[in-house]
Parts: C-alpha cells; sequence; structure tokens
C-alpha cells in the first residue's frame, strides 16, 4: 500500500449550538438558530433584506431575482419571484430567476439559517418577498419622481413602467442606476389580494424550458478547467476503516491521480480516488481491493430489528402527550378493544439526480459548487474543515435533480468527503460523485419504525380510549436541531402527526422508544407524518368500518370541533368525489384519508383496483388547504406529483433492508420507486379558495395517499394492511 | 484507449476512449454534453436515453465500442426532429417538470413514441414509457403532455 | 431400356441415401455447425432429445421463450425489470425495444448482453406456461417440432438454427454480469448441443411420449 495520508481526524459536530426561541404575539415560535463556531460566531440573521441583493435590474429590462433557497423540483424558483415581481409591478416576461449563492442576507427569516425543508419556502418568505418587490417599487418611483420632479403619489406603475404626470414615462431599465441611489425605504404597503397580477394566479415555471433542451446545467454537469472527479470506497459497514488497501491495479489505470483516505462524520474512514473522469474513477474503484475492519461494530439487522421493535412497542416510552386516564381502557369489554401492530421499513430518497458537490481550495479561501438545503449549515462545516472562516468559503447553489429531504443533512457528509478531498488536492476543482449504488446503499434514510395501538371502543362507536406506542430511530439526536425537537426524550418528528393528531379522543397517551441501531437516518419527504398518517388514517377508518358509518361522515364526527380547515377540505373532497366514488365499476373500491401536515390541510380520496397483485390507482381526487394560493399550477403540480411520491411506500420493492450490517439494495433494480404503471393515471386537485396566510405544499400531498390506498383495498380484500411495503395483495 | 468518429446531432465528433466506457460518459465528459443525464447507471431509469439510428437507447449501458457509424441524437439535437420540437413544446405548454432532471429522457423515449406512433393509447404510453423514472412523479402530467404533442401532430 | 417412373425415382432414391450415407460416413467426423444428416435409432434420438432440452431450458435460453408479454431475467427467471414488454414483433416497444439496452454484442464493462437480433421467441415458441412454470420435455419437443409453431422449420433447419443462429450462439458466450461474474452457461458445450441436436434429429425427432 502507498503512503496516504490520514487527514485531521473528524472532530464531530462538538460545537455547541445555541438556540434562541421568542414567542410571537399569535403565540407561536420563532425559532432563531445560531451555531457557534470554533472560530468566531456566525452572523445573526439579516433583520432587514436590502433589495440590491435580490433583485438586479439590467438596462435592457431583464430582472434577475434571487430566489434565496434551493430549487429542487418544489417550484419555488418561480413562486418567489412572482411575490417579487407582482409588489413591484415588473414585467413577468422579463424576469429571470437564479438560485443565490449562501450569504447571510439569503437565510430563511424564520429559521435563521439559509435553507429549504419544512415545506417552509412560501410561508416564511411570503411577505419577505413581497416587502422586497415593494421597496423595489418605491426606490424605481422615488427615483422618476426626482428625475421628473413631481411627487410620488402623481406617478403609478405597471407591467416595468413608471408613469408620471403629462405623460411621462420611463422603464424600469432605464431608472434602474437612479433607484439604485435612493434609500431603501423602511415600511411599504402592499397590495391587497384584489390588486394582485400575478399571485394568485396560474403561472408556468421560467425554468420549463432549459430543463427540456439539456441546456440546463445541475450539479452533476458541472464543468472546469482543470478539474477531476472523486469517488468514494465507503465502508459496507458504517463506521467501517480499512485495514489495508491494494490500489496497485486501481493506481495502474491511465487517468488516475490519487488514491487515498478520508475521515467521514458518520461512516468511518472511507478511501478516495481521484482521476481526470467519472468513469475512470469508478473504474479504479471497482479495482480496488480493501480489507475492511469492522469487529468492533454493531452491525444493523433488519429481522433482529423488526423482534426488537415489537418487543419495544409492547412496554411504554417517554411521553409525548397524554391526558384523560388510560384506565378506562381496562373497562372496555374485548369486543369492544382492539390492538394493531404496524411496521415501516428504512427508506432511501433516490434523488434522479446523485449527490454531488465540487470544490476548489486555494489555501485561504475556496469555492463550492453544490445542490444544497443547507448552504449555512454545509458552507460552515466545509469551512471547519478547511480551516477557514465561513465568508472564506464561496457557495454556488446549483440546482439539484431533487432532494426530499436527502439533501438537507445536519452533518453535512457529502460536504466535508469533499472538502477533505479538496485539501488533498488544493488548486484544483474535484467533483465528488456519489454513484446510485453509493446513494441507495449510503444511509440517511427514512428511519424504520414500529407502532402499536390499543383503542377502547365507546358504545358510541368513536374512540374512548387510546394507547400509542412508536419505535424508531431519532433523527436529530446528535445534531444542533436535538435541543428544539427532543422533548422528554421524545423526538418530535418521530410522532408528529399522531401526537397532535386532530381527532376528539378523550383518553390519549402516546410514548416514544428511540432505538440506536448503527444507521444513520435523516427526514424524508413529510418526515413523522409518513408513518403516523398511515397508521392514523387506517385505524380511524377501521374504526369507522366497526361503527358501520360511512368514513367520510365518521371523520366528519370524530374531527375536534376546531378543526375548522380539516373539516373543509374533507367537504371539499367530498363534493369533488362524488360523482366516482359512489359509481364505481365492478372490482373497485374508493378509500379516502385526510391529514394536516406543515400547516396545510388535505383531504383525498382514491379509486384502485388490483391489477398484477398490485394496487392500480385510477383517480385520485386531492383537496387543499394552503391559505393563500400563489402559484395554482404549482401547487396543482406538487400534489399530483407528491401523491405519486408517496405511492413509493407501497412498492414491492421499495424499502431498504439490513442484513450484516449494509443495505441488501445497491440500485433501482432493488429499491425501486414509482414508475408510471406504479402511478395514479388520473389526480384532480381542488384548491380551497383562501386569503390566510400561506402554508407549503412540497411534503403534504405524501401523507394522505398510501393511507387512502390501503383503505381502498380493504374494501376489496378484507384485509387491513399494516406493514409496508406491501409485498403481495 | 482507442479513436472513436461518432456522429452526434449530425455533426462529426472524434473521441478518444477505453471501450468499454459507456456513451452516456463519452457524450458528458468528453464531448462536454451534459443534457444526457446519469441516474442509475444499470439501464434501470431512463435518464440517459439517446437515439441511435432512430431507436432509443440507454447510454449508461452502450460501451463506446458498440456504437459504430449509427447516428446518435440527443436531448441537445432534438428540436430539429419536429416531432422532438413539438415534444419539447407541449412539456413546456403543460409544464411537465419539477426537477427536471429525468426529463432528457423522458422526452427522448416520449419522441421514439410518437414518431412510431402519432396517436398512441393509454396503454401505448404506459408501455413506452414504463421503464422512465420520475423520482418527483409528474407522470400525471407526462401522460398529459404526450397527449398534446399528439394532438399537434395529427 | 425404359424405366418407368416409380421405378426411376425409386432408384434414384436409392442412389441418393447411398450417396448421402457415403456422405455423411465422412463427414461424421466433422466439428462444428454441420448441416450433414446423421441417421439414429429411436433410443439414441430420445436419450440425445433429454440432452437437448437440458440446454433449452437452461436461463440462457428459456429466458426468452415465454408465454406472457414478458422476457425473463438472470438465474432465477425473474420477470425481466424496468417494466419491459414483448411489443408486436417480439422487440419490445418504441421507446424500449429490446435494443434500447441489448446491443449486437455483449457489453461487459456495463453488464448488458448481447447479439445479433437481440429479441423474444415468437409466443408460438413458448417452452413456459403463463405461470413461467417450464413445460415438460414432450410439450416442448411437441412444440420445437410444430411446423405451424416453429416457424416452418424441417430437422435440417432446426439443426442448422441450433448451430448458427447468433442468438443461440450467445447462450454459450453469454458475458459477464454488473459486479463482472460470468453469467453461468448450458449444461453442455455448443458442440455438444449440436451434436445431440444432430442425433435427434437424424432418429426423426423423437418425442417422448409422457407428456
Amino acid at each position: 500500500m502507498s503512503a496516504t495520508t490520514m487527514l485531521s481526524s473528524e472532530s464531530g459536530l462538538s460545537r455547541r449550538s445555541f438556540l434562541r426561541v421568542s414567542a410571537t404575539a399569535a403565540g407561536g415560535l420563532i425559532v432563531a438558530l445560531y451555531l457557534d463556531l470554533p472560530v468566531r460566531a456566525q452572523a445573526p440573521p439579516a433583520k432587514t433584506y436590502p433589495p440590491d441583493a435580490f433583485v438586479h435590474i439590467q438596462r435592457d429590462g431583464k430582472i434577475v431575482i434571487q430566489v434565496n433557497r434551493l430549487e429542487f423540483g418544489q417550484g419555488v424558483q418561480t413562486s418567489l419571484p412572482m411575490l417579487l415581481a407582482d409588489e413591484m409591478d415588473a414585467d413577468w416576461a422579463h424576469v429571470v430567476a437564479e438560485l443565490a449563492p449562501a450569504a447571510d442576507v439569503y437565510k430563511d427569516p424564520v429559521f435563521g439559517i439559509q435553507m429549504v425543508g419544512g415545506s417552509g419556502s412560501i410561508a416564511h418568505s411570503f411577505q419577505q418577498y413581497r416587502e422586497l418587490g415593494s421597496k423595489t417599487r418605491a426606490m424605481l418611483v422615488a427615483a422618476a419622481a426626482k428625475q421628473w420632479q413631481v411627487s410620488a403619489p402623481q406617478c403609478r406603475t405597471e407591467a416595468s413602467v413608471v408613469y408620471g404626470p403629462a405623460g411621462r414615462s420611463a422603464t424600469y431599465g432605464e431608472l434602474a442606476d437612479a433607484a439604485a441611489h435612493v434609500p431603501v425605504p423602511e415600511n411599504v404597503p402592499l397590495k391587497k389580494a384584489s390588486e394582485f397580477k400575478l399571485i394568485g394566479k396560474s403561472t408556468r415555471r421560467l425554468d420549463s424550458r432549459s430543463k427540456c433542451d439539456g441546456s440546463l446545467k445541475f450539479g452533476l454537469d458541472l464543468d472546469l478547467p482543470g478539474m477531476k472527479v472523486a469517488v468514494v470506497a465507503h465502508p459496507p459497514i458504517f463506521g467501517g476503516t480499512p485495514k489495508s488497501i491494494d490500489d496497485k491495479a486501481a493506481r495502474g489505470i491511465p487517468g488516475v491521480s490519487d488514491v487515498f483516505e478520508i475521515p467521514t462524520i458518520s461512516r468511518g474512514t472511507a478511501v478516495v480516488v481521484v482521476a481526470d473522469k467519472f468513469w475512470t474513477a469508478k473504474q479504479a474503484r471497482d479495482h480496488l481491493s480493501i480489507d475492511w475492519e469492522f469487529s468492533r461494530i454493531e452491525p444493523a439487522d433488519t429481522q433482529q430489528l423488526r423482534a426488537k421493535y415489537k418487543e419495544l412497542g409492547a412496554t411504554p416510552g417517554n411521553v409525548a402527550v397524554t391526558r384523560g386516564d388510560l384506565g378506562v381502557l381496562d373497562g372496555v369489554s374485548a369486543a369492544n378493544r382492539f390492538e394493531a401492530e404496524y411496521e415501516f421499513p428504512y427508506l432511501a430518497h433516490a434523488p434522479m439526480e446523485p449527490l454531488n458537490t465540487t470544490i476548489r481550495f486555494d489555501g485561504d479561501r475556496a469555492e463550492v459548487w453544490a445542490g444544497s438545503q443547507f448552504q449555512t449549515v454545509d458552507q460552515m462545516a466545509i469551512a471547519e474543515i478547511l480551516s477557514l472562516k465561513p465568508e472564506q468559503v464561496t457557495f454556488h447553489t446549483e440546482m439539484a435533480g431533487g432532494g426530499f429531504g436527502r439533501r438537507a443533512t445536519p452533518d453535512s457528509h457529502v460536504q466535508r468527503e469533499a472538502a477533505n478531498i479538496a485539501k488533498r488536492c488544493q488548486g484544483i476543482p474535484v467533483k465528488l460523485i456519489w454513484t446510485r449504488e453509493d446513494d441507495v446503499q449510503g444511509g440517511y434514510y427514512r428511519p424504520m419504525f414500529a407502532h402499536r395501538v390499543e383503542i377502547g371502543v365507546g358504545v358510541d362507536g368513536m374512540p374512548l380510549a387510546w394507547k400509542h406506542v412508536v419505535v424508531g430511530q431519532s433523527i436529530v439526536a446528535g445534531t444542533p436541531f436535538a435541543s428544539l425537537l427532543i422533548k422528554n426524550g421524545v423526538d418530535e418528528t418521530a410522532v408528529e402527526g399522531a401526537a397532535d393528531n386532530p381527532y376528539e379522543i378523550p383518553n390519549f397517551t402516546i410514548t416514544a422508544h428511540h432505538p440506536t441501531p448503527n444507521v444513520p437516518v435523516l427526514w424524508w419527504r413529510s418526515v413523522g407524518h409518513t408513518h403516523t398518517a398511515f397508521v392514523m388514517e387506517t385505524l380511524v377508518d377501521e374504526l369507522a368500518s366497526r361503527a358501520q358509518a360511512d368514513p367520510v361522515a365518521y371523520r366528519r364526527k370524530l374531527l375536534k370541533p376546531d378543526e375548522t380547515r380539516l373539516r373543509g377540505v374533507l367537504d371539499l373532497m367530498d363534493k369533488e368525489s362524488a360523482s366516482w366514488r359512489n359509481h364505481l365499476p365492478e372490482g373497485h373500491a374508493a378509500g379516502v384519508a385526510c391529514h394536516e401536515s406543515f400547516g396545510t390541510n388535505v383531504a383525498c380520496a382514491v379509486d384502485v383496483s388490483i391489477e398484477n397483485k398490485r394496487p392500480k390507482i385510477h383517480r385520485v381526487t386531492v383537496a387543499v388547504d394552503c391559505g393563500t394560493a400563489v402559484n395554482p399550477l404549482t401547487i396543482e403540480s406538487q400534489f399530483q406529483a407528491g401523491v405519486t411520491f408517496g405511492v413509493s411506500q407501497l412498492m414491492a420493492k421499495g424499502a431498504i433492508t439490513f442484513k450484516s450490517g449494509h443495505a441488501e439494495q445497491n440500485n433501482f433494480d432493488g429499491f425501486t420507486p414509482p414508475y408510471i404503471i406504479d402511478a395514479p393515471v388520473a389526480v384532480d386537485v381542488h384548491i380551497v379558495p383562501s386569503t390566510e396566510k400561506p402554508s407549503g405544499c412540497g411534503e403534504p400531498s405524501v401523507p394522505v395517499i398510501s393511507p387512502a390506498v390501503v383503505n381502498a383495498l380493504f374494501r376489496l380484500t378484507g384485509r387491513r394492511y399494516r406493514t409496508l411495503p406491501l409485498l403481495s395483495l | 484507449m482507442q479513436t472513436y468518429k461518432l456522429t452526434v446531432n449530425g455533426q462529426t465528433r472524434e473521441v478518444t476512449a477505453d471501450p468499454g466506457t459507456p456513451l452516456l460518459w463519452v457524450l458528458r465528459e468528453d464531448l462536454k454534453m451534459t443534457g444526457t443525464k446519469y441516474g442509475c447507471g444499470i439501464s434501470a431509469c431512463g435518464a440517459c436515453t439517446v437515439h441511435l439510428a432512430g431507436v432509443a437507447a440507454r447510454s449508461c449501458v452502450v460501451p463506446v465500442s458498440l456504437v459504430g457509424d449509427r447516428p446518435i441524437v440527443t436531448i441537445e439535437g432534438i428540436e430539429e426532429d419536429h416531432v422532438g420540437r413539438v415534444v419539447q413544446d407541449a412539456w413546456v405548454a403543460e409544464d411537465v417538470v419539477q426537477c427536471g432532471y429525468c426529463q432528457s429522457g423522458q422526452i427522448m423515449s416520449a419522441v421514439a413514441l410518437l414518431k412510431s406512433r402519432r396517436k398512441p393509447t393509454d396503454e401505448d404510453i404506459e408501455e413506452s414509457m414504463g421503464g422512465n423514472i420520475c423520482r418527483c412523479g409528474t407522470y400525471v402530467r407526462i401522460r398529459k403532455a404526450i397527449k398534446t404533442a399528439s394532438q399537434q401532430l395529427a | 431400356m425404359v424405366f418407368s417412373d416409380t421405378a426411376f425415382r425409386g432408384s434414384s432414391a436409392v442412389l441418393i441415401l447411398i450417396a448421402c450415407l457415403a456422405w455423411s460416413g465422412t463427414l461424421s467426423h466433422a466439428q462444428g455447425t454441420g448441416q450433414e444428416a446423421i441417421s439414429s435409432t429411436r433410443e439414441a434420438g430420445l436419450a440425445a432429445w433429454q440432452q437437448v432440452y437440458s440446454v433449452l431450458t437452461t436461463p440462457r435460453c428459456i429466458n426468452c421463450h415465454t408465454a406472457t408479454n414478458y422476457p425473463e431475467q438472470g438465474d432465477d427467471r425473474h420477470r425481466h425489470l424496468f417494466n419491459v414488454v414483448r411489443g408486436p414483433g417480439g422487440k419490445g416497444v418504441p421507446g424500449l425495444n429490446c435494443a434500447t439496452c441489448h446491443q449486437s454484442a455483449n457489453a461487459d464493462s456495463t453488464g448488458v448482453p448481447g447479439a445479433y437480433n437481440w429479441h423474444l421467441a415468437p409466443l408460438s415458441m413458448k417452452w413456459q406456461d403463463t405461470n413461467d412454470n417450464i413445460l415438460s420435455s414432450t410439450a416442448v419437443c411437441r412444440s420445437l417440432t410444430d411446423r405451424s409453431r416453429n416457424g416452418s422449420l424441417d430437422g435440417p433447419s432446426i439443426l442448422r438454427h441450433h448451430g448458427q443462429e447468433p442468438l443461440v450462439l450467445w447462450a454459450f458466450q453469454p458475458g459477464r454480469r454488473r459486479d463482472g461474474t460470468p453469467r453461468s452457461l448450458p449444461p453442455l458445450t455448443h458442440e455438444q448441443f449440436v451434436a445431440a441436436t444432430r442425433t435427434w434429429v437424424g432418429a426423426g425427432m423423437p418425442c417422448p411420449q409422457n407428456p
């Protein structure tokens, strides 16, 4: 083995995190997350947002708007600019969106870091982008008014033109330079909903054409002069290290420039191959002969975990929520009591664009290109590895081919790998590429979960007592989010959707166990709701069946009185699906589900039959209440496609299973996302008209589809499916 | 290493590569044409779809040594084809894309379908598009866009 | 002397038969893909058929002789992944043809097998039932010898097919899988397979009685 240098060992996430939590007037919580660096504290998020950081008006009238978070399919690079452009009275035809690099000014106003997640983009930046647009407009008007020696109220704006008295006019492009010198106004008016020209209108995406003609570059497409490509041989069991490496054959391949070890934050020590091209690097990696050391590492095993989780589910865990008296359960006769055990596997996100990061380290600075959902966190991690300050790290946000949570990693593990590689290859830009195999086997999955629920049914057919135990790894333990999201030993993301369920259940307790198998885990589109909604909505359906009640009527009765918005979507779904739900052909059945997540209320009905032993979803009717609908077209797309993403959970090969410490699946042949035949054929989406504050649509589509389909399957087969994925019907 | 003369989007290009190198990586790294995407490397997802002598081909599994003199058409060149242009326009009109990473391959598969069948049935669409993965799940709009394109081509 | 028609034909047939026997005697030592006919006993023919059947039902052959609208793949003969379908001509469908992935030769660097004109055998040549169960020796033999189902091939044509058809030859040089390991081979070499076919054809292509 040729000499390899161990780079500085990882200190892990040893920095302290400070959380500032303050209550808003409305009783909610605003969290500002401050992460303390060894060098100095990171600057707090900007309280004012200078328009010139967000809007650049070119002389030819083109308006370039910076988007303060990653676009990875959810449509923010269109909907956020719409907010700004509307208040600015910009000509939409001249608007171009760019993904902003990492900078303080682009931090999420609520979370205090630059990020995208929690379906929070519109919710958190709605006010912000509108104000930016209004301020920009005010500055343009002020510049025109000054030139014309008139007052601002004498001017009006429309489609990138300021009109003054006596027929004067000037385009935004003509006024841009002068406007830049106008002081930014503090308070600006915002349009009334009736004045919106763009907001609320279905608007096609700005990035569509370039994604259809091959011209748009994703992170993986980056090409820089002198660039090299790196691939990493990860330990097959998380935490392993190489005992010996035979890289003779690898180094012998023309084009290979280096082979060396790097520490990783959760996976032990890995071996890097750097070459001139991807295929060369991959061939070289395949020719490495590595003897791995795992003797002291616990190998995860799905069958063992299933048994352990089942055992844990039979005992109470840490309390998340409790009310009433569970002793009531003992008083319910056996005929009116039942138990249900649920199992959920590990899930890979598998975004279509495999993970990749390009970094060039020049000693006193570094430049990064990455499709990151967590720019602030990643930038700091890279700075730490390269012994730089964050502001010495220029971080470009690249367009990403899907994320679903996978690109938001509190430990920045991929960026750390890339930084360690860049450090070794100082002066040369190196693109780190994870192959699909690396991705499917690389961890950071939606955790495996088990639920055990005991329900005592009252004489009125409604649940009288509900004892619920959740077993699954904590996603945030060991991350800076731990102190925010773990209360009384319960990771809130493991019980959300069940602990705060909308149903009137007088005696209710939910507890959780968080075992710690050797598998890195992460939030997967809609997080806890992925499994809690399945449990809640199938159990409510079962209760309805037992009470011989219509599932929609039963839910109306069971919902808490103040769940007006959830009732609203239930009603809308009922109305929009009544025509087909009550006239299904032979061999078809309907299923319904409703669930609120991330502030958005959703109800859906599905038309399902069984074909080739699989559920065939002919139609889905979805009703959504997300408050003010900024771009109805985006919302429709998110729900049409999001329910397909949700169908992942039902796919026969939609599970990551562990044996001898590593995932048994390594590509789409073993872990198979939905293809077109697995997806619903038709999805109609209905948005509740609303002027309430907007809530997100990135995730709320996912939780409802699996329970709705399984509720329909019960009507076809008489069986309750409580273990996912569905293997065979 | 060997030198190959490839015809790509009507132009002759010369590359020197290991014979086993998949056409995908020759296109992306030797010819700097990144419109054709890497999604899986095992022909499971279709993101790498190009046309070889008019037939859809998954470039991630076709070694450059087996291309021969078959003309290659990629997403960058498909707009020169009438059907290609109509399909791209339909994709934009129906706002199909989300992250967009799979869409080069989806479009190349759809073009292959429509060049063969101007009026595909739902079953034709499911069969021809059946091997392309869209993780975002845009299949409902893909179906619609294919039908829109079909109407344009009628 | 004028021979009668029948006598002439009869003696011609004898002459031809003698010539064939002499010819086959000369060529019976020849290797490879000969088209020569030989004469075998029924017992020898049935034994040879069992050898032929053992090859036909190996995954390398039977994976494309399905009764369904899909091929199979792998030694475990699972349904071919990625939703590929038979299509009208057994060549897949536009956008997802067999040729979309399978080229004219094995692609060992990517693990995809290939041979000239990769496609499914027509349904008339199915050697499995619709539940992917392999048909009996008798059933496959009957299928192979039924000229209304086998593409009108007679014995010599079948022998030629087994000897020269690229897809048949492929089964004996099936290339490497994605993980670099060689694909498993039929139980006979190609030469042995052709020899067994020759013996079977020479016996008049007898089929075992028990269905």
